[in-house]
């Protein structure tokens, strides 16, 4: 969908505001607000261009550089990290070779982490894009990866 | 009204006074960061922080009203303690290279840390070193310095509207900045500098030249001359600890012949040449009843502010060049011309009330006269600067007169440096010459003052002419607006004549002044330009004598092709995202 047509489906009220970014975010291929995102939200919204980057930069949820096409997101909650998050934290690092925060040389990826998903019942979880997955073992992240990566 | 006390000292106050301005009534001034008297309190530094008796926690002064009966403690043991122990929060995540900060001397955080008795610093914080914004010609932004109180935010975007600044990121990644971080230079920033004014702290300074002009002025084969704005020699004599608006025309002109500049003219001058461009450039528009209202253009933070918002507005712009501009175009090729000089060896000055003024130079556009028509700007501040190095205490100066040929002004010239001023002094030399004659009374009472808009009808023999004067870019996007609103309905507008400057008060407000500027400063410094505009024997622009031999001379008249090529300007329309000049 183009912007435009994401811009139309919302009334132009700033309460929209966090809407917006977030459908202009997921139309975008590399999964971020765009300059351009940002510029278009602040011309339907008719408030400042600086206004808009302040919201988007406060909120974890947005990012402002281009990512990869799938967001993993591990819990950091300490429910989490004592049933080891922090290796799996070092794991993914490791074969994914990137840092958190980056994304993987063929753009398939970013490694980030989340505030707790409410899921700690079957700590350590994460979340591949919209999708929760949960008793987590090396094994069983190379196997969820996999499959995506298959799918693309 | 509303009874408390406050260290037991009984105070009467109406409702509504918060306990800061209730303190300083019982003689108790309460340390505050962020506070500032022309912007609301905004409580984001606590410092302020008293106790009430009967109420739990501290509460802080400026954001509390005082209550019926409040019994107000300003420095108990444990304020004091609370009080210490904020500062030296702050002290440890900010760059305390106090030494060569800018504001050493000047800094409000420096003044509490002295205040509050910070002997000891207990903590030490992150201190990431942050790069440096030197993105903009004008405004250098020190992210180290920063301690966050907002008074920058308030100003740009809320008194002027510009929007440049604003809070990015969060909790301790938390930055003052620009959209996307990428500066001022490439943001909607108009230099107004109210920011740089406004900050407490080192954080936001002039982008300095004192370097390139002393250099020139060592240089044996560089002819230095000097301009200085209006509101420049009511502000000077407070660097060397005179009373605020104290008037140092003549003072000035002598310590900047003895820090050495070749010649030492007047803005003023340029200020009458303007308005002999701009008035007859009024007639013109009055007697065609094209492109009314005709719209000033002196201000330079104002013209970038109306190129990024008010574009479609450009029509209504004077193309009069502000007088700081019409100076630097003649003084490389009038004044090279009569005084003998080549211009390639001519390195033009000007002092300037103005951090906006740097940026007009450097317009690619400004290069009338074959040459970069001004080469160096300096605020206020920083000929403050110079004349200390160079051991000139503005005080101990004679009073000297500047320069012929472009030295000698009149008092509608000085008045320029307060808002209503160049309407005022618009309307007493297009008054004489429409009708042949001159006004009466040259005070224009209705068009003074800071009052945001103001409005006056002024009868040019029987032709009733309507003007209104904004300052701030806050009161001019108001103004403009209904501006806006009435050509769109009525294909006209009920005002021919609109002053608009950028800074709060005119240019006695200016982001080139001293430190700590407020509206009572700035209301000083306006009443001090109008009494040297009473104290003068020339008090309308078209009586200069130097204006009229440059019209005489080289110009011809008002308005003329060349007067056209050297005095007069375009504009562009500019992004509201980067404030970058868009295509057509």
């Amino acid at each position: 969908m183009d912007r435009e047509a994401i811009l139309k489906k919302f009334e132009p009220n700033l309460s929209n505001i966090l809407y917006i970014m977030h459908d202009l975010q997921d139309a975008n291929p590399q999964r971020y607000l765009a300059k351009e995102d940002v510029e278009a939200c602040a011309d339907y919204l008719n408030v400042p261009y600086s206004y808009v980057h302040s919201v988007a930069s406060f909120y974890t949820m947005y990012s402002l550089k281009p990512r990869g096409k799938n967001i993993i997101r591990l819990c950091e909650s300490p429910p989490c990290h004592l049933m080891g998050s922090r290796s799996l934290l070092d794991y993914l690092k490791a074969s994914l070779k990137v840092d958190l925060g980056g994304t993987t040389k063929d753009g398939i990826f970013t490694l980030e982490t989340t505030s707790c998903l409410g899921t700690c019942g079957v700590a350590p979880s994460m979340m591949l894009n919209e999708e929760m997955f949960g008793n987590l073992t090396p094994e069983k992240v190379d196997s969820i990866l996999d499959q995506r990566r298959k799918e693309i | 009204m509303i009874k408390a006390t406050i260290n037991n000292v009984e105070i009467e106050v109406p409702e509504g006074t918060n306990i800061l301005w209730a303190a300083k009534k019982a003689g108790f001034t309460i340390p505050t960061l962020c506070n500032h008297p022309d912007l609301p309190p905004g409580g984001q530094c606590g410092i302020c922080v008293v106790e009430i008796e009967g109420l739990p926690g501290l509460k802080r002064a400026c954001m509390t009203p005082v209550g019926e009966g409040f019994k107000v403690k300003t420095h108990t043991p444990r304020v004091m303690a609370t009080r210490r122990q904020l500062v030296e929060l702050i002290l440890s995540d900010h760059d305390t290279s106090c030494l060569t900060c800018v504001k050493n001397n000047n800094c409000e955080l420096q003044q509490l840390a002295s205040t509050v008795g910070i002997n000891v610093l207990d903590y030490t914080g992150l201190r990431e070193k942050l790069p440096i914004d030197h993105s903009s010609v004008a405004i250098v932004r020190d992210p180290n310095k920063c301690i966050l109180c907002g008074r920058c935010l308030e100003v740009c975007n809320n008194v002027q509207t510009v929007h440049a600044l604003a809070v990015n990121h969060r909790g301790s990644d938390t930055l003052i900045s620009t959209a996307f971080d990428a500066g001022l230079g490439n943001s909607v920033c108009i230099n107004c500098g109210q920011c740089v004014v406004h900050c407490p702290v080192g954080a936001l300074y002039e982008r300095s030249a004192t370097e390139e002009v002393w250099e020139a002025l060592h240089d044996p084969d560089k002819f230095v001359v000097v301009q200085e704005a209006p509101a420049v020699r009511v502000m000077l004599g407070e660097e060397f600890g005179m009373p605020v608006g104290s008037l140092v025309s003549g003072k000035m002109h002598a310590a900047l012949r003895r820090i050495g500049f070749d010649a030492v003219l007047d803005t003023n001058f340029a200020a009458d040449l303007t308005i002999m461009e701009e008035g007859t450039e009024l007639i013109s528009r009055l007697t065609s009843g094209k492109n009314l209202p005709l719209i000033t253009s002196c201000s330079p933070g104002w013209i970038k502010f109306m190129e990024t918002y008010f574009h479609d507005m450009i029509p209504h712009m004077s193309t009069a060049k502000s007088p700081q501009q019409m100076f630097g175009a003649l003084a490389k090729t009038y004044y090279a011309k009569e005084k003998g000089i080549d211009p390639e060896k001519i390195v033009s000055v000007s002092i300037m009330p103005c951090t906006a003024k740097k940026f007009e130079c450097q317009r690619p556009e400004m290069n009338a006269s074959g040459y970069r028509d001004v080469d160096y700007v300096l605020t206020s501040r920083e000929i403050g600067r110079m004349m200390r190095e160079a051991g000139i205490d503005i005080k101990e100066m004679p009073d000297e007169h500047a320069d012929p040929i472009l030295g000698e002004y009149t008092g509608a010239a000085t008045i320029f440096g307060a808002t209503g001023g160049v309407m005022e002094a618009a309307v007493r030399s297009a008054y004489a010459l429409v009708t042949g004659k001159e006004l009466e009374n040259v005070e224009i009472m209705p068009v003074r003052g800071l009052k945001g808009i103001k409005e006056a009808e002024i009868d040019i023999e029987g032709t009733k002419v309507k003007v209104a004067v904004a300052h701030s870019c806050g009161h001019a996007r108001a103004l403009l607006s209904k501006v806006q609103d009435q050509l769109a309905k009525d294909g006209k507008s009920e005002y021919q004549f609109i002053e608009v400057m950028a800074c709060p008060g005119g240019c006695v407000g200016g982001g080139g002044q001293s430190w700590g500027s407020n509206m009572a400063k700035r209301a000083r410094r306006g009443e001090s330009l109008y009494a040297e505009d009473r104290s003068l024997p020339m008090r309308r622009s078209h009586e200069n004598p130097e204006v009229k031999a440059v019209y005489e001379k080289f110009l011809e008249k008002p308005n003329s092709e060349k007067a056209h090529k050297l005095l007069h300007t375009h504009y562009y329309k500019r992004s509201a995202v980067d404030g970058k000049i868009l295509p057509g």
